[in-house]
């Protein structure tokens, strides 16, 4: 008899026998190290509790002991579908530490590389999805474009994943120059191989079987658990920090939040596609007016800040992402760094969504939910 | 989820999914044969075989290394610039005194082991006496071999 | 071949190393597998646990020593074929069921149960297309069911009976893969759900048992869909002498294994392109869907045959 996690209490007033499966650690799809605990009666689920930190590796104390730069460097590690997304919330907040501009250039080296992760992100998305419900085949075709992305990222900043990249006052290099029509030929390419991608699932009979009406989270449980991104926005909340709270030069764009009200799993779907259109169209404008001359980072200057406290929230692929940091005194370390990641709020509202549904729906639920497990473990 | 609907409803849900059914499913497999009979879409690469062939980017972060001159020497002055950029003290950079008493470098000692190519000790040096190479093929079987000395040839360290 | 063809819908090579293009790798994994430590979960039934994989072997074994693979290359030509694949077919489960019973895992317990269940309500569906070619041809013998699709292609089953013939070669499409557990039919193995269900725990030759299964399920449904509805191993002939002679000249089981791999090949196309419905949805399309559309291709055939049989 295995010793059961506190909070679970064995009912046997029904007629069925109520049992326990640890689903997790290591469970294909659990995408990473998380454990939910499942109270199931037959293949339907009473109760689910997740347990967290098996990749806990203490990023917000280690912070506390290392540089503002180094702390750039590690912020990569925690989503690693969005790192240069991070990488960027993290600056920002730097920068308004250290009241430094960024040049014209360098915002749009920012943007483009924003969108480029974001669609990164959904095209793992895409792939997980399908992978998640049975076709191996989604898998393949989703990392297949996301690897063309990785292509151009380690072009630009020299490293696939953890890209390190972005500097308070700009960036760490300019880009080269075959950037911008590497990313003019990868758009064309994107936009064919979607087409293609989404008569493969989207209109999918199975695929709207399995995700029409399951796991719906209504908008005021979303608010309530504080979702954020796209899971926020398919539950019918036009949030989206982009738009809100303008950072960089967000504001200068002309795109579309797409915002879907049904709040199931196939509109979580939904809203990634939708958003990957968005990122196309934001980076076609960027091309368009992507200026060929010009700095493309301020004057380097030590970074230091000023005693005080420094927040920033960006929207990654994922949802909202916030730094905190706090300085004690004016130096090169930071007293305090807290992260406020997206995946963590996603996972807490599973319990709610994931109830009265069969272990196969729990499954496209977190697919669907799309949560990075070294982000909420950090 | 009780839906309230009558019969005559359900039979005409019922035979639209019947015929909407099939139809996307032969959508996805429209795009599964393209895709099968695409010899030019096929994307992997044959690795140990193309490895003359395999180039990284410029920029790409490998294995950190001095940069030298035609002599040997190199521009480091032991200033641990980048032992102190380092996160997670990879760099041990020794300093000894030559004839003149003047501080030069003694042993620029890295390990392999713990670094993770972020590459803030390349930002960090002021001489730019340092680089990441783009050697990715960095697994080894032998754990000693990751403690590397940098400014010594090799077969001298 | 499973492996070659899924990677190149997904844009990837598959195996290239072993042989030309990768031809005899599984081979070398079947000797791996072999290689391999035999050992049980603790707590698991050890007689059962290893008389499962022997079991889901056996049968389709048995169903291939039933398939006319030429005009005298048959093992057993009984006379009651038909009803002997059917019987045997249902012999499979039992594997299973013990197999995830046995492990003492309960994601192979639940990957068992959904596998029973499955198996079979779609057993029923098989059997009524079954039984609608044993009507048509007016016997239970594969040899002459086969000979009695002599002539051109159009004397074939699939074609002889408009439209009616399609359809049924469709639901035995469809029932043969869930009935062979594959996907989009695998909920008894569903990966992403119950890590791998009835054979989470197997490792080894057991595991290689059950793989092997699986193809050679796969081979033998194939050689039944041939035989009842594509012609078994008579050639395309079409109806022009000049051309049908040389189709003749070509042996029988060329003909015979040219379809066989022709329907794997569908089999795959199929397995790589859908995603995989939930278990009640499974049962769902098997009770409401299935089964009356059989019933009524039974009720047409039959009226086909009495006006105009």
């Amino acid at each position: 008899m295995p010793t059961l996690p506190p909070g679970f209490r064995l009912q046997r007033e029904t007629n069925t026998e109520e049992f326990f499966i640890n689903m997790g650690p290591q469970h294909p799809s659990t995408h990473g190290a998380l454990r939910l605990a499942l109270r199931m009666d037959g293949e339907t689920i009473v109760e689910l509790v997740p347990h967290f930190g098996y990749i806990h590796r203490g990023m917000e104390k280690q912070a506390e002991s290392m540089s503002y730069l180094q702390y750039i460097a590690l912020s990569d590690r925690q989503d690693y579908l969005t790192a240069i997304q991070n990488n960027l919330g993290v600056v920002i907040a730097l920068e308004k530490g250290m009241n430094v501009g960024v040049p014209e250039k360098g915002e749009y080296i920012r943007v483009m590389l924003q969108e480029l992760g974001r669609i990164a992100s959904h095209l793992v998305f895409f792939g997980c999805f399908g992978g998640d419900l049975g076709g191996q085949t989604c898998l393949l075709f989703g990392f297949k474009e996301r690897e063309m992305i990785h292509d151009i990222l380690e072009e630009v900043t020299g490293s696939r994943l953890t890209t390190n990249f972005f500097r308070p006052g700009g960036s760490r290099y300019d880009v080269p120059e075959t950037f911008i029509p590497r990313v003019k030929a990868f758009l064309d390419h994107l936009e064919d191989s979607m087409r293609d991608y989404e008569r493969f699932l989207s209109k999918n009979i199975i695929v709207l079987e399995r995700s029409i009406g399951i796991g719906v989270l209504s908008k005021e449980d979303a608010i309530a658990y504080g979702c954020s991104g796209p899971v926020l926005r398919a539950s019918g909340v036009n949030f989206d920090v982009r738009r809100v709270n303008p950072y960089s030069i967000y504001d200068q764009f002309d795109f579309d939040i797409p915002v879907f009200h049904n709040g199931d799993c196939y509109d979580r779907y939904k809203i990634r596609i939708a958003e990957i259109h968005e990122s196309m169209k934001i980076l076609r404008q960027c091309i368009d007016k992507f200026p060929k001359e010009g700095p493309w980072r301020s004057k380097e200057k030590p970074v230091r800040l000023p005693e005080g406290r420094y927040y920033s929230e960006i929207e990654t692929a994922k949802g909202l992402y916030a730094t905190y940091v706090v300085a004690a005194t004016t130096g090169e370390k930071p007293y305090r760094i807290h992260t406020r990641g997206p995946s963590f709020p996603h996972i807490a509202a599973l319990n709610k969504m994931a109830q009265g549904h069969k272990i196969s729906d729990l499954v496209t639920i977190m697919a669907t939910l799309d949560p990075v497990i070294p982000e909420i473990d950090r | 989820m009780q839906e309230n609907i009558t019969l005559i409803q359900y039979f005409k849900r019922y035979l639209k999914r019947c015929i909407t059914g099939p139809w996307s499913l032969m959508c996805g497999l429209s795009v599964s044969l393209k895709y099968f009979f695409d010899p030019r879409r096929i994307v992997t690469e044959q690795y140990p075989e193309n490895r003359k062939t395999l180039k990284m980017h410029e920029r790409f972060r490998g294995r950190l290394e001095m940069i030298e001159d035609q002599d040997g020497n190199n521009l480091c002055t032991a200033c641990g610039m980048c032992e102190r950029a380092c996160p997670n003290a990879s760099i041990n950079v020794l300093a000894t005194k030559n004839i003149a008493g003047k501080k030069v470098l003694g042993r620029y000692i890295y390990h392999f082991a713990s670094c993770t190519q972020c590459g803030l000790c390349v930002e960090a040096c002021p001489f730019g006496a340092i680089r990441m190479n783009q050697e990715f093929e960095v697994a080894t079987t032998d754990p000693n071999s990751l403690e590397m000395i940098l400014n010594k040839k090799e077969g001298q360290g | 071949m499973e492996r070659k063809v899924c990677a190149h819908i997904q844009c990837r090579l598959g195996p290239m190393r072993l042989g030309w293009h990768g031809t005899i790798q599984t081979v070398a994994d079947v000797i791996k597998m072999l290689f391999k430590e035999v050992y049980a979960p603790s707590g698991a039934d050890k007689l059962m646990f290893y008389l499962a994989p022997l079991i889901v072997l056996i049968a389709p074994f048995i169903v291939c020593a039933l398939i006319p693979f030429g005009r005298n290359l048959v093992v057993a030509d009984v006379s009651m074929g038909i009803p002997l694949i059917i019987a045997v077919n249902g012999f499979g489960v039992l594997g299973i069921l013990l197999g995830g019973w046995s492990s003492n895992n309960k994601y192979s317990l639940l990957g068992a149960l959904r596998s029973g269940a499955q198996m079979i309500s779609y057993e029923i569906s098989f059997t009524m297309i079954l039984l609608f070619v044993v009507m048509i041809s007016g016997s239970t013998n594969l040899m002459s069911i086969t000979l009695g699709q002599e002539g051109t292609i159009l004397d074939w089953w699939i074609f002889k009976i408009p439209v009616l013939g399609i359809v049924a070669f469709i639901l035995f499409f469809i029932s043969s893969t869930a009935e062979m557990n594959r996907a989009p039919f695998d909920i008894a193995e569903a990966e992403q759900e119950l890590t791998g269900g009835y054979h989470t725990e197997y490792n080894g030759t057991p595991f290689a048992m059950f793989y092997l299964a699986e193809y050679i399920a796969l081979v033998t449904n194939s050689a039944l869909a041939t035989t009842c509805f594509l012609g078994g191993f008579l050639p395309p002939c079409i109806g022009v002498a000049f051309v049908d002679n040389y189709l003749n000249m070509v042996p029988g089981v060329v003909w015979f294994f040219a379809k066989v791999y022709f329907m794997i090949w569908c089999y795959m196309m199929v397995r790589w392109t859908f995603v995989r419905p939930r278990v009640d949805q499974l049962m769902d399309f098997e009770w409401k869907f299935l089964l009356p559309v059989n019933l009524v291709l039974l009720a047409t055939g039959a009226a086909y045959i009495v006006i105009w049989g």
